[in-house]
């Protein structure tokens, strides 16, 4: 029997493991067919009426739509189309400059959008390359960079104010003087919103600690959750739930927490304090006017997302949170945000990375 | 420099529930001859679809076997591919892997669109407020049930010693009357299963929701395992405990005071370079089962 191993293949078995063997080839190319099928992009339908006259605008993001920064954008935009004041279509998950690179051009040929919008963070080279070669065609891009002419607009998520009064609230909260933050990465769009949390601490607590991870993800949850556990090992008593995965923690640990990008009050009723709310209407409204206006300027469109201009908010302080929430703390916050909103405070803006741990005062 | 010791290794031992779980049910894959490179997809189909039920019907549990009938589901379609087509294993595993996750982010987005995904009735950890001991049920049955059972049933029973003989040498595994087929499914179906509980753990015990990219990579992590373990059921748990405690000490380490001079990149590449190290050291003079990456065919 064991002999059979070492006999010289018939040829009848040759043809049959050659037929197998190309069966197995043409299933395996089948499976790759189906992921790639699977893995295409997504494009959302919209009621596509040239004949409305609203511009066609297009959302082209880097990240999934459930990535809460490009979230942020869509819910604007599709806001505006269900105002009846655009068309929008959009495409997500372009994840690499290449892929950004051939989508825009395919769009700009295809459809000959009025105004893309989109992030230009992980592919800004790319992206203004294509706005340089298409004129005629309104790119308004989340970046980092400066604005180009005839047709490059950038904003960003300038979300400084309301994360400077979370920190007021996260000082006056804690008892242990220990405060946790969870970012994804030390980059200037989160570091500036860290930054300008901790001043807000040192002004109702110079005497706490911030504590800062940052865990190398925009989607990590349970590592994040970690990190906040981790933190909260270490004395931190209110959290800052700059990625998602921190509520969690807080709710296991029955602690008050500050979410972000949208109100996430729903997530943890009784732990959610208040959020940092982006709100990109503005943004999207200024651009949507001068476009019909016929006055469309690159332009620097930051300040749209300033909580003056109402671009970004501080949601309703809920006081149902271990702890409660003081009166006067309250109180305190409101004043700050009237000196914001009229003018005679104005958050510092610092987009160095934090420290792991700082001590606020020093 | 004021560490929580408890609260570390009760971190590490949540962190490696997951890895363990996983790195188990890809030991058993391999062991039997077949590297399934299906488990990061299925760790994910497990996490998403375990929440699904779970949301669904209202009850984590229910959400947990539903991840497990997944995971047999996953394990026996790269089994299809790979014993009953003899596919390239590298390419069946890696096929499913991006079919199962486009397949999770497609329901996902048809299902919750772009905006907020609920939240299910998670497990609760047992013994809510002792430190150490404040673990969920699964830490526990991963620990003390699955892991000592995986390592008996490999060893000892009849079943292994057929799991270890087709994996080993299928030729002679058949000559002497065992089904090389049957067995190697078998394992693909024990090793999906628990792929998907670890995924499910994610979704089910620690978070109570799903997000995009839910397991980041723990897949491969329990591939390196596996191999970092020589396929032996002892040193994979130990390995899966060593990169948890690496990323669990990482996690307090960078936000002390003592260690703020030490670029964050560094910590938190740690629990690789850990294990990457330690594949190195003991990855010398490997033995791999002898009909790895081989399908089998009756000459």
């Amino acid at each position: 029997m064991t002999s059979q191993r070492f006999q010289r293949p018939r040829l009848a078995d040759l043809v049959g493991r050659h037929r197998s063997r190309r069966f197995a080839s043409v299933s395996a190319l089948a499976v790759l067919a189906l992921v790639a099928a699977a893995c295409g992009g997504n494009t959302g339908e919209s009621d596509d009426s040239a004949e409305s006259g609203a511009p066609l605008v297009y959302g082209v993001f880097a990240t999934p739509l459930e990535e809460p920064w490009d979230g942020a954008i869509h819910s604007a935009l599709t806001a505006a189309d269900e105002a009846g004041d655009i068309v929008y279509k959009h495409t997500d998950n372009n994840d690499s400059a290449d892929k950004m690179s051939r989508t825009l051009r395919d769009l700009v040929a295809t459809e000959q959008p009025d105004i893309i919008f989109g992030d230009a963070f992980a592919a800004e080279d790319a992206v203004r390359e294509v706005a340089a070669e298409n004129k005629d065609t309104a790119f308004v891009f989340g970046s980092g960079e400066d604005p180009v002419e005839p047709n490059f607009s950038v904003f960003d998520n300038w979300m400084q104010d309301p994360a400077y009064l979370a920190g007021m609230l996260a000082g006056g909260l804690t008892t242990s003087n220990t405060i946790g933050v969870v970012g994804a990465m030390p980059i200037p769009e989160v570091n500036r919103i860290v930054n300008a949390f901790i001043e807000g601490v040192k002004e109702t607590n110079p005497q706490a600690t911030v504590k800062v991870t940052f865990i190398n993800s925009f989607f990590d949850p349970t590592t994040a959750k970690q990190a906040a556990l981790a933190q909260v090992d270490q004395g931190a008593d209110v959290l800052f739930a700059e990625r998602a995965g921190v509520i969690e923690a807080a709710e296991e640990k029955d602690l008050p927490v500050i979410g972000m990008m949208v109100d996430q009050h729903e997530e943890a009723p009784q732990h959610v304090v208040t959020s940092l709310v982006w709100d990109m209407r503005p943004t999207v409204n200024h651009v949507v006017e001068e476009f019909n206006a016929g006055a469309l300027e690159p332009a620097d469109l930051g300040e749209f997302s300033f909580m003056k201009n109402g671009g970004s908010s501080l949601a309703p302080i809920n006081t149902d949170v271990p702890g409660g929430v003081p009166e006067e703390l309250i109180q305190q916050v409101e004043e700050k945000k009237a000196a914001i909103m009229d003018g005679s405070f104005t958050t510092p803006v610092n987009e160095d990375a934090p420290a792991g741990s700082t001590t606020v005062g020093e | 420099m004021e560490l929580a010791y408890l609260a570390l290794v009760g971190a590490m031992l949540t962190i490696a529930t997951p890895l363990v779980l996983a790195a188990l049910g890809e030991l058993i894959c391999e062991r039997a001859g077949l590297l399934n490179l299906g488990i990061e997809g299925t760790m994910y189909a497990g996490a998403f679809g375990g929440f699904l039920v779970a949301i669904e019907s209202g009850s984590a549990w229910t959400g947990l076997v539903a991840a497990l009938g997944i995971g047999l589901l996953a394990g026996l379609f790269v089994g299809m591919l790979a014993i009953g087509l003899g596919v390239n294993q590298h390419v069946a595993g890696i096929g499913t892997t991006l079919l199962l996750i486009a397949c999770c982010d497609f329901i996902n987005r048809l299902k919750y669109g772009a905006g907020s995904v609920p939240k299910v009735e998670k497990f609760q950890q047992l013994f809510a407020d002792i430190p150490l001991a404040s673990q969920y049920l699964l830490t526990y049955l991963t620990f003390l049930v699955i892991a000592p059972v995986v390592f008996v049933v490999l060893r000892s029973t009849g079943f292994g010693l057929r799991l270890r003989a087709v994996g080993e040498n299928p030729e002679a595994a058949d000559a002497a009357g065992v089904s090389v087929a049957a067995t190697r499914y078998a394992a693909m179906a024990v090793g999906g299963m628990l792929m998907a509980a670890g995924g499910a753990f994610l979704t089910l015990a620690i978070l109570g929701s799903f997000t995009l990219n839910i397991t980041n990579g723990r897949g491969w992590v329990c591939i390196a395992l596996v191999i970092f373990a020589r396929w032996r059921v002892v040193a994979a748990v130990l390995g899966g405990l060593l990169f948890a405690f690496v990323d669990a000490l990482q996690l307090q380490l960078v936000i002390t005071p003592e260690f703020s001079g030490v670029p964050r990149e560094v910590m938190i590449a740690l629990p690789y370079v850990v294990v990457i190290g330690a594949l190195a050291l003991s990855g010398r003079n490997l033995t791999y089962p002898g009909a790895y990456l081989q399908p089998y065919r009756r000459s």
